[in-house]
């Protein structure tokens, strides 16, 4: 195999010394992590070699020599390198040479045992492969999702080929904190010898942190267990919470604080990045919510919105009686029953004569009321969002009401046909086995059943029509309701933090490299420069959407059609018992 | 060394075929599409103007006419960066993977790469598109679980469609090295 040699592009203008770095035989590749100086004393160079290798579990050890000629190529350095080779044996040993002024290099790689195979050469062919040693620490490798299904126990195949040289640079960490201003025994060129990288804010931060997030953490708690107290578990509260989109987005937001300000260190990159991220999304909802009180209360806008609400509320009324005049009438030129439709709409005219005295009744505590909703704000968007969500289904509390009579009736006439039909053709429904069976009326009840059956056929278009008309209302405001909280979980899921990164920072999320192959000459050894292919867009957001509250609505189309024609009721998001992360 | 062809893909457009010889172990393909041709972008343009000046004369409202022309402007914009590739480039390395890429109009350039260790194989295979039948150069992957399987079947050059004679001699250059990568890595 070519044997291949990844050499940093920080060391390219090093002056001469020895390769410092890890040999990965599987893939006959030589990892150079550094380059080590002249001059040296081989005893020291071994000691520091050996506490690399305990620090960081990685193989370290001196892979070869590396001459820079800036001056009239020695005959004496020449030799001195060869004697190196039995200094610090290893096979194989490299010898890479970059010429004066020159941007063509050599590398030999010689073997000094004897090869097995006949006819192999004692010298390989060497391929060099130059790397940004930052970027390639600083990276994490995402492997295709395709591998991550399908093995468990493969293991192999995941620190296989180029894994292993990001793998490699990341856990050597502690042999590049040494910079050349230290007075070590041996001097050493890697990425940060020209000074370690630090940030003043970074450190000031991490020191800040400690005692923030035992503040804040001290406050949660306490949140929490007041709000795990006996009071709210009664039935009127704990229902109430269950059914309030609120209560639920400022759980989820809860929840989410506690991890954050929690003392424990993330364990892995991916805790990491959903702390980042989480911190993220709730810094930007309150800061959204920060924008939208003071538009709200800039101006009095909120009297005008308590003004306007009370008339709009009015408006929606009329607009139903009006609808319900036009059923009782000829709507659309059908014949309807003339006293059922009566009944019914009559029914339902004195419910919303109901509704509108209970609107003018609450009329002068409206401005108020929105007052206080609009300081719900400061607590983030998503949770005005939820309260609006929630306000609009209080507001149509009405609509909801007429559905659910309009759908238990339908339901019961549907159920009563289907049961009389069957009676119309001798079957009967065997609750014990749950399947229709024949049966043997007498004559008093096929009459009177086959009497029941055509008096509810014949009522069946005028409830049909009712049932019809209120699920088209309610299905609007569920779809209202619906787009409301599509944003919500938009605001609530969205990893900022990543496509932040994925922005300004490309080579920190990698899904893999990219090569280039660099001015060649013919008898050369080739160059090739390895650089970080970044991750796309989307798979960032697949990768590290943070976990919402859930409310997707479980019905496929089929199944809600379904529901639908048979007049059952339906719940479009999940309740509080069966979420699921 | 390098050397420049020119061949058809399967629609009859003219391609140019670029081959880099870097090294016995290092080889690289550049296939070039027909340019954005002006025929087919003035002919789109007039249509949908002819079209926005249409619907200003119906609807006698001015928002129609600067509407087609912010659409016309972002459609092409958006056809340059997304749509129109330029070139598309095989590059493959003994021992190191196979590396595709592909350059758009705008200058974006998309690169995947495949380590060696997951490559099967390198094979033509036929297929039925539309009314046609085309043969199309693939890359086969190792399943990692079973050894004989085929994970996937990666199609290369998807967007220029050369014919036969341009792909058999990139397969025979392929072939070469990954014969060649098959009997060293065989050994010990």
């Amino acid at each position: 195999m070519v044997l291949k040699a990844f050499f940093p592009t920080c060391c390219v203008s090093a002056d001469s010394g020895l390769l410092v770095g890890r040999w990965v035989p599987e893939q006959s590749s030589a990892v150079v992590l550094a380059v080590l100086h002249f001059p040296f004393i081989p005893i020291q160079v071994k000691q520091l070699l050996a506490q690399v290798r305990q620090a960081s579990q990685v193989g370290v050890a001196v892979l070869g020599t590396w001459c820079h000629c800036r001056q009239e190529p020695e005959e004496s350095l020449g030799r001195f390198l060869e004697s190196l080779g039995a200094v610090f044996p290893h096979e194989p040993w490299l010898r890479l040479c970059r010429e004066r002024r020159g941007t063509f290099w050599s590398c030999e790689a010689t073997r000094r045992q004897a090869p097995t195979a006949p006819g192999a050469p004692g010298e390989d062919q060497v391929m060099l492969i130059f790397y940004d040693q930052r970027q390639v620490l600083l990276s994490q490798l995402h492997l295709p999702t395709v591998l991550s299904d399908r093995q468990a126990g493969a293991t192999t195949a995941s620190t296989g080929g180029l894994a292993a040289v990001f793998d490699t640079v990341a856990r050597s960490e502690v042999l590049f904190r040494s910079d050349r201003f230290d007075e070590g025994p041996v001097r050493l060129s890697h990425w940060q010898s020209e000074g370690v990288e630090a940030s003043i804010l970074a450190e000031l931060a991490k020191r800040a942190s400690g005692p923030i997030c035992l503040l804040l953490a001290s406050l949660l708690s306490l949140v929490s267990a007041v709000s795990a107290c006996r009071v709210f578990k009664l039935w009127p509260l704990s229902f109430l919470g269950s059914k309030l989109s609120t209560c639920e987005q400022l759980r989820h937001r809860l929840e989410q604080l506690t991890l954050i300000c929690s003392t424990r260190k993330a364990e892995n990159p991916a805790q990491l990045m959903r702390k980042a991220n989480t911190v993220a999304s709730v810094l930007l909802d309150v800061a959204l919510g920060l924008m939208l009180l003071s538009w709200l209360h800039g101006r009095s806008r909120i009297g005008h919105l308590a003004d306007a609400l009370v008339p709009v509320a009015d408006h929606v009324a009329e607009e139903l009686q009006h609808l319900l005049q036009w059923l009782m009438g000829a709507p659309a030129g059908l014949k309807m029953n003339r006293a059922l439709d009566q009944v019914l709409g009559r029914f339902f005219l004195y419910h919303i004569h109901l509704w509108i005295s209970y609107i003018h009744l609450m009329s002068p505590f409206v401005e108020h009321i929105l007052w206080h909703v609009g300081l719900s704000a400061c607590l983030g968007l998503t949770v005005a969002l939820s309260l609006l969500s929630d306000i609009i289904a209080l507001l149509t509390f009405h609509i909801y009401c007429f559905y659910v009579y309009g759908a238990r009736l339908y339901c019961l006439k549907i159920h009563g046909l289907s049961s009389l039909w069957r009676l119309f053709r001798g079957k009967k429904w065997n609750v014990l086995r749950q399947r229709v069976d024949s049966c043997s009326y007498d004559l008093d009840q096929l009459f009177i059943g086959t009497l029941l059956f055509t008096i509810l056929l014949f009522l069946l278009p005028t409830t049909a029509l009712y049932y019809l008309v209120f699920t088209l209302l309610r299905l609007l405001v569920v779809a209202v309701q619906g787009l409301i909280h599509l944003l919500v979980d938009l605001i609530n899921s969205l990893p900022l933090y990543s496509l932040g990164l994925r922005l300004c920072r490309p080579y920190r999320l990698a899904a893999g490299v990219k090569f280039r192959v660099l001015q060649h000459e013919a008898g050369r050894p080739l160059r090739l420069l390895m650089q970080i292919n970044p991750l796309p867009y989307s798979r960032v957001v697949h990768t590290y959407r943070l976990p919402s509250c859930g409310c997707h609505p479980k019905h496929s189309w089929g199944a809600l059609c379904r529901k639908l024609f048979f007049g059952e009721l339906i719940y479009p998001w999940r309740q509080r018992g069966d979420k699921q992360d | 060394m390098e050397d420049e062809r020119s061949f058809s893909d399967i629609c009859g457009g003219r391609l140019a075929l670029q081959r880099r010889y870097y090294s016995p172990s290092c080889r690289e393909f550049c296939l070039s599409c027909p340019r954005l041709s002006l025929r087919s972008l003035t002919a789109v343009t007039c249509t949908v103007w002819l079209v926005a000046y249409g619907l200003f004369t119906l609807c006698e409202n001015s928002m129609i006419l600067s509407a087609a022309i912010f659409i016309t402007l972002l459609g092409l914009l958006g056809y340059l960066h997304f749509v129109k590739i330029d070139q598309e480039t095989l590059l493959i390395i003994d021992s190191l993977g196979i590396q595709m890429t592909s350059s758009y109009a705008s200058g974006k350039e998309s690169t995947t790469f495949i380590e060696m260790g997951k490559v099967k194989d390198i094979v033509i295979n036929e297929a039925i598109y539309m009314q046609k039948v085309i043969y199309y150069l693939c890359i086969l992957l190792k399943d990692p679980v079973e050894p004989h399987g085929i994970s996937q079947v990666v199609p290369v050059f998807q967007s220029a469609k050369p014919r036969l004679d341009c792909l058999i001699e990139v397969y025979r250059s392929c072939q070469e090295i990954l014969a060649h990568q098959k009997a060293t890595s065989t050994s010990p």
